[in-house]
């Protein structure tokens, strides 16, 4: 393989080896590789820390000699299932890049309907070929998982460096709630905005109640969660079932445990 | 001389998404042109149906990593329309300013990061990094800017947190917006290099004749809300849009298709140029008539000169919201949301053309129904038919394939298509 040391970087006096890195997308708004290109201050660094070789939204060629492959976006369709495992057969590393390629995102939201009613809702009676929306791992190895919708691009460059001078990746157990005191930020659920903060693995710095939006969970389930603790907290803040189940179904990452709460909803409702 | 040419062109590169290129010419006879979309399909219109009204902006935001945020603003108006919300002036006035700078890093992106490349002779943005530094940095530079203020305005630059229905959770901080207003005026400079620069490439000489659709400018060169105008004469009101997209279903594609008074038309920064130029800032039109672009340009390569007098436009109106921001005191940022049964329709105008958001919902405020147009869905049927009559001229002229291939690269990419967004 033709990875090169990059030019002058060094780390500890040692020279970095400069990674051959692919990305490709699937089901997806390809945000998540945009968030590279947003990140004008310190694109040029992180260019020199790996050889792209392949990034179509970018670049035209590409190669199929790459290393760490970054695959944005969820499965939806047969020829993606071949492209996936054809990816997965050229990297030593294989990184589900955001929360549609972890969870299936917000894709996933129409495996709520049948396949069926789906197609006819948008296309009517035209032929189109879907299937339910799944993440990565339903069909391939997964060897890093970046999380986040979008994904923050201070913690890929973080995980990128790290591959690309050797250092563990390592994800917080906590949940965002610890960064958004860490933020000193108002408790939102004290100015009546939900917020599954108190569940949803941190790592992105409290991005949207810093912003007091409240958290819809993109990262998916922190280590150790509560997630009863958390529904009976809200519901003394006046918050809905119906409401909290939105923010738990959204991204796919809290499946298990919105399927849970859908049927105890249904169960009300039969009640 | 009679010529054969054949370009097959899988997953066109530097656009957002994926669309094929297929020509054939066999002895000087076109036997082919195709444009095609093999995009995946998502859905959103059908996964919103249920939600409550909350989920819509956030959701629907997620249709395109590009325009996130046009698509936040027009999925907030239609709400906002079908609630009965009249957005206060303030709020107006950051939505404006928070549309105008994704327009500029999303045309600045396409201009240089897309577009350029095939006018320096390179594949991407990458190998120019050492060619060409000052016109990479300044590029970034002018992104940095555009995205600075997204920050600060919707909260993130991609998916933004702060915009809601009846305004928003959050206002910026005044001696933050007067720091971007003077970066802002600092970056005229950059926008007149990046003129200079567009001034040395050579633009193809292809015209074909078309309708151009856009939102009707009432006094401002229009962005968020309003009628539709084209320039075959059709006027019909924002609720209306039914009567201008009309949408079928084709089998080359997985986008649906769009057509008005002819067999295809054209959304875009050439179209608002194109119908509304006298409503652009006066050095935004002394630019864009110096790089010879007067209504009505039927060149489809000259989008990307539409683009960046767009740029101009854009940058030196923000300078002067962000003035009037600064001189009056802060009003409530939110207002309160009361759901109704009812249908709202949202237009905005996007970096791509008119996109369109429509909901219907019941008295709590769940969507029944969702539809969302997109203006690359709109361009897909120009595109082919532009592709046709580019590869016709050069049947009867004579190409070589690369050369062939290249143009018809640059054709596509010139619409600067948003294909995952039009499928959704």
């Amino acid at each position: 393989m033709a990875g090169a040391a990059a030019e002058g970087k060094n780390f500890l006096g040692v020279p970095v080896y400069r990674p051959r890195v692919a990305f490709f997308e699937l089901s997806s708004c390809e945000g998540c590789q945009l968030q590279l290109l947003n990140n004008e201050a310190t694109l040029l660094d992180f260019l020199s820390l790996v050889e792209v070789v392949n990034f179509r939204e970018g670049m035209s060629g590409g190669t199929d000699d790459y290393e760490i492959a970054f695959v944005e976006g969820s499965v939806t369709r047969s020829d993606e299932v071949e492209r996936l495992k054809k990816i997965r057969a050229n990297a030593k590393v294989l990184v589900a890049f955001g929360s549609c390629a972890c969870f299936g995102g917000v894709n996933q939201l129409k495996n709520r309907f049948s396949p069926d009613w789906v197609k006819k809702e948008v296309y009517g009676d035209h032929p189109v070929e879907t299937s339910p929306a799944r993440p990565l791992e339903d069909f391939v190895t997964i060897d890093l998982r970046i999380f986040g919708c979008p994904v923050k691009k201070e913690e890929v460059e973080k995980i990128v460096a790290g591959i690309a001078i050797g250092t563990a990746i390592a994800y917080p157990k906590y949940p965002v709630c610890m960064e958004c005191k860490a933020n000193g930020n108002i408790c939102l659920f004290d100015v009546g905005e939900p917020c599954l903060g108190p569940v949803t693995r941190a790592g992105c710095d409290s991005w949207c109640p810093n912003n007091r939006a409240g958290c819809w969970g993109c990262r998916g389930p922190a280590d150790d969660i509560n997630i009863e603790q958390m529904i009976s907290i809200m519901d003394k803040h006046g918050f809905t079932k119906d409401t909290i189940m939105d923010r738990l179904e959204c991204f796919g990452g809290f499946a298990a445990y919105a399927g849970q709460l859908r049927e105890s909803l249904n169960a009300e409702d039969r009640g | 001389m009679k010529i054969n040419c054949d370009v097959n062109v899988h997953h066109l590169s530097r656009v957002e998404g994926h669309g094929n290129i297929k020509i054939s010419i066999k002895d000087g006879q076109l036997r082919q042109a195709t444009w095609e979309v093999v995009e995946t399909p998502r859905f959103f219109e059908a996964l919103l149906v249920g939600k409550k009204w909350d989920n819509a902006p956030w959701i629907t935001g997620r249709i395109c990593g590009i325009c996130s945020i046009g698509h936040t603003l027009a999925s907030i108006r239609a709400v906002e329309n079908a609630f009965g919300i009249l957005p206060t002036d303030q709020t107006k006035k950051l939505r404006l300013l928070l549309k105008h700078m994704e327009t500029l890093q999303s045309h600045v992106l396409h201009l240089y990061f897309l577009a350029a490349p095939d006018f320096l002779n390179a594949g991407s943005v990458f190998p120019l990094i050492r060619s060409n530094p000052d016109v990479v940095a300044r590029a970034a530079h002018l992104k940095k800017l555009a995205n600075d203020i997204c920050d600060c305005v919707g909260g993130r630059r991609m998916h933004p947190t702060r915009t809601v229905v009846g305004g928003f959770t959050m206002l910026p901080d005044k001696k933050e917006l007067a720091g971007f207003r003077d970066r802002l005026s600092a970056s005229v400079a950059d926008l007149q290099a990046t003129a200079e620069l567009f001034s040395t490439f050579h633009i193809p000489d292809f015209s074909r004749e078309t309708e151009f659709v856009s939102l009707k400018g009432a006094g401002d060169y229009p962005f968020i809300g309003g009628d539709l105008v084209s320039t075959d004469g059709v006027l019909k009101k924002e609720s209306e849009y039914r009567q201008m997209t009309n949408e079928y279903m084709v089998e080359q594609s997985t986008s649906k298709w769009s057509r008005l008074s002819r067999q295809s038309f054209a959304v875009g920064a050439l179209a608002r140029v194109n119908n509304n130029f006298s409503f652009l800032h006066p050095a935004a039109q002394e630019l864009s008539a110096g790089a010879g672009l007067t209504p009505v340009n039927h060149n489809p390569y000259m989008n990307n000169i539409a683009q960046l007098v767009e740029c101009v436009h854009v940058v030196l109106d923000s300078i002067g919201l962000i003035e009037e921001l600064l001189g009056s005191e802060w009003q409530e940022p939110r207002q309160p949301v009361t759901a109704r049964a009812g249908t709202g329709v949202g237009a905005v105008e996007v970096p791509r053309g008119i996109l369109y958001h429509s909901y219907d919902f019941d008295e709590a405020g769940h969507i029944t129904k969702c539809d969302c147009i997109i203006p690359t869905s709109q361009n897909h049927a120009n595109i082919q038919h532009d592709l046709t009559a580019l590869a016709s001229k050069f049947a009867s002229e004579g190409i070589q394939d690369r050369n062939l291939e290249l143009l018809a690269e640059m054709l596509v990419r010139s619409y600067d298509p948003c294909i995952s967004c039009s499928v959704h």
